[in-house]
């Protein structure tokens, strides 16, 4: 990281990772655990689908691209907050 | 030629809006030459027909005679667009075609490709992309080759990116051979060799930049193949537009008319066996394969390589989100094509007279896509029931309708009522998605020869002229390997396509990820990880099905994965701890990837493309 003072490097990165690690429980959520759930789930009906189908069908792939969005646009900001976004 | 590809890519929406209005009008004049008394066979030599010579030239115009523009499209991709190619790169004729039969057939245990294949973005989007684009190069072994000292870890990175994509591209072949054969009535061999000359025309003259604009206008005629169909269904079963909503509706008619049938394993329970019973190993199956295909579609070379093609590494992220939103069009659309199948057949098909059945059984019956079992000679009319034995009594029982997987989304169009011609949009929009999946990978398999094998490992000097040509040679080479392979039929190929995710993931994912995310990962501990995972997948795949060696924990060997992929992460962490840590250059190489801004410092002067 040539243009930020070591400190402010680190900081940076610490930002970043721990992005990527809320990120990572965001997707192991809607990836496995809610999916544990699904035959509880499933009692529960809304609009005639089966709510543990509908995680799986829909719900989770709904949140998977929200969240790539929201990804894109909270590193973005880290980016800006620490002058390095490109030009 | 700088100013020219501007304005291209300024006016990318005009151009791509005249294209979809151009392939509106197109299907229009075909519905009312139908009506006009059209033969169906026509109809179906024009989709197919205008379609690939559209491809064509689009591939002719793209022709480019520079590396950059060859490799990665010159690195001018808009997020959006690369996107939507993304998007077509990555759905294949099994998602087009298969994923809907697999989950009329499979019920809620399907759901796992759903989910397997889409949430890999969320890895992609967040462990890999935007530093692959950072560190600019051309392929995924160019990285393994830099961070990992060189062409050790870029040749073990070649021979697993060459094993998981040349079994997925036979794969797409295949379907392109079925589609055209089918709707062009000729051999399948022969069919094999048109669907080739489709695909090379649209890579081999313009790389990377030809396969991205071909693949965006294939998107365009996949998405819209698949969704006309099934919103027609939905209105006709249920008065709403919007199958994605209104199949719910559906789901509860099929559990009503299950308990009817004696079906003990309904449609939408999860994890159960035949029996109805919770079954722990199915549970089980069910995650691991998830976990397996999302790591392996982190791990895909031509997935991966199409996020070196965008301007920046904003672009790049912002890029995953709208590849996934273009899958996820088709993805969220898939069950719904599955449950009104499952409910025509409950409902129109299942407990009839023999006479009165729907005409779309006797229609896909005579290709051997459905079969009504019923009489005891039945097999003499329907292939597909050899072996079936009817009680002969005039009705159609549950356990005498045999259906194809391949059928659902074939048929939905006749089933739903609708003209021949929305049947030759399906045709035209499977082999899209198949065309354009084996472009990507096909350039995939000859990026990897002719950048990192040729250029990187044999002949250093070779000048641009050189490489671009070796590059084409090697693209057509490659591409009549798999077409032969393709002709032979190989009965295991769609279980090799599964398995390709597996040995991806194994291979690969550990060592890039890692490699970013880990500065302290050695050139050994990522070679031998590689090694490691790689091995031990393809060991577990090739014991359990070919040498009887039984199941660990139960676990398919679709998902060898889960063997592959943490024996790859453990060896890389023990070895590298062993190992020396890397230079300081090396260190400074990854800080220089992980900050969008600034020069990339490579560790290896020698590994610039443009040295």
């Amino acid at each position: 990281m040539s243009d930020l003072p070591p400190e402010k490097a680190k900081a940076y990165w610490a930002k970043t990772s721990g992005l990527m690690w809320t990120m990572l429980a965001i997707w192991f959520f809607f990836s496995f655990v809610v999916h544990f759930f699904a035959p509880s789930l499933n009692a529960i009906k809304i609009i005639g689908f089966p709510f543990g189908f509908y995680m799986a069908a829909q719900g989770s792939l709904i949140a998977f691209v929200v969240a790539i969005f929201w990804y894109a646009k909270r590193q973005n900001a880290i980016d800006e907050e620490f002058g390095v976004a490109e030009d | 030629m700088a100013a020219k590809s501007t304005s291209f890519i300024d006016n990318l929406g005009k151009i791509y809006t005249y294209y979809t209005g151009g392939f509106i009008a197109f299907t229009i004049t075909l519905a009312i030459l139908e009506q006009l008394g059209v033969p169906n066979v026509i109809i179906g030599y024009a989709f197919v027909f205008l379609t690939v010579a559209v491809y064509a030239l689009i591939g002719v115009l793209s022709r480019t005679a520079e590396v950059s523009e060859y490799y990665v499209a010159g690195r001018v991709v808009p997020a959006f667009y690369n996107g939507m190619a993304t998007g077509a790169d990555w759905m294949s004729a099994a998602s087009f075609i298969g994923m809907a039969g697999t989950l009329y057939v499979m019920g809620y245990d399907g759901l796992a490709f759903v989910l397997g294949w889409t949430g890999g973005y969320v890895l992609v989007a967040i462990l890999l992309a935007p530093y692959l684009r950072k560190f600019g190069q051309y392929t995924v072994p160019d990285f393994l080759g830099a961070r990992f000292g060189g062409n050790l870890a870029r040749t073990v990175g070649v021979i697993v990116l060459i094993t998981a994509s040349f079994a997925y591209v036979v794969a797409q072949i295949f379907g392109v051979g079925i589609i055209a054969s089918r709707f062009l009535g000729i051999s399948f061999e022969m069919a094999v060799f048109v669907g080739l000359a489709g695909i090379l025309v649209c890579s081999m003259l313009g790389g990377m930049r030809a396969v991205t604009w071909t693949q965006v206008a294939q998107y365009i005629i996949l998405i819209t193949a698949y969704l006309i169909p099934v919103i027609w269904m939905s209105v006709k079963v249920t008065g709403v537009p919007i199958p994605e909503l209104m199949y719910g509706q559906a789901l509860e008619i099929i559990a009503t008319k299950e308990q009817e049938l004696g079906i003990l394993k309904g449609h939408a329970m999860a994890f159960v066996n035949a029996k109805g019973e919770a079954n722990f190993t199915d549970a089980m199956n069910f995650f691991t394969l998830i976990l397996c295909l999302m790591i392996g579609t982190a791990s895909l070379p031509h997935i991966l390589m199409r996020y070196f093609t965008t301007p920046s590494v904003k672009a790049a992220r912002q890029s995953v989100g709208w590849s996934l939103f273009f899958i996820f069009l088709l993805y969220f659309t898939a069950p719904s094509y599955a449950a009104f199948a499952k409910l025509e057949v409950y409902q129109n098909v299942v407990g009839l007279s023999m006479e009165s059945l729907p005409a779309w059984i006797a229609n896909w019956g005579k290709v051997g896509l459905v079969g009504a079992c019923d009489a005891a000679n039945a097999s003499e009319i329907y292939a597909i029931c050899k072996g079936v034995a009817g009680n002969a009594d005039g009705i159609l029982q549950l356990a005498e309708f045999r259906i194809m997987p391949d059928a659902i989304v074939l048929a939905t169009p006749e089933i739903a009522g609708l003209p021949y011609v929305v049947s030759g949009l399906v045709a035209a929009g499977g082999l899209a998605a198949a065309l354009s999946t084996a472009d990507g990978l096909l350039l995939a398999i000859a990026n990897a020869l002719s950048h990192d094998v040729y250029y990187r490992m044999i002949d250093p000097k070779a000048d641009t002229k050189k490489r671009l040509v070796i590059s084409r040679v090697l693209l057509i080479f490659v591409a009549l390997v798999a077409a032969y392979v393709a002709s032979t039929k190989p009965s295991t190929i769609l279980a090799m396509v599964a398995w390709a995710f597996s040995i991806a993931a194994s291979g690969l994912f550990p060592a890039l990820v890692m490699g970013i995310w880990w500065k302290r990962t050695s050139n050994i501990g990522a070679v031998t990880g590689m090694i490691a995972g790689f091995g031990i997948c393809l060991y577990y795949l090739i014991m359990t099905q070919f040498y009887g060696m039984p199941l660990w924990f139960g676990i398919k060997n679709i998902s060898c994965g889960m063997f592959g992929i943490p024996a790859a992460f453990l060896v890389t962490y023990v070895v590298s701890l062993v190992t020396p840590a890397p230079s300081k250059e090396m260190q400074d190489f990854i800080d220089s990837i992980r900050v969008p801004k600034g020069d990339v410092r490579l560790a290896d002067a020698s590994a610039d493309i443009d040295h």
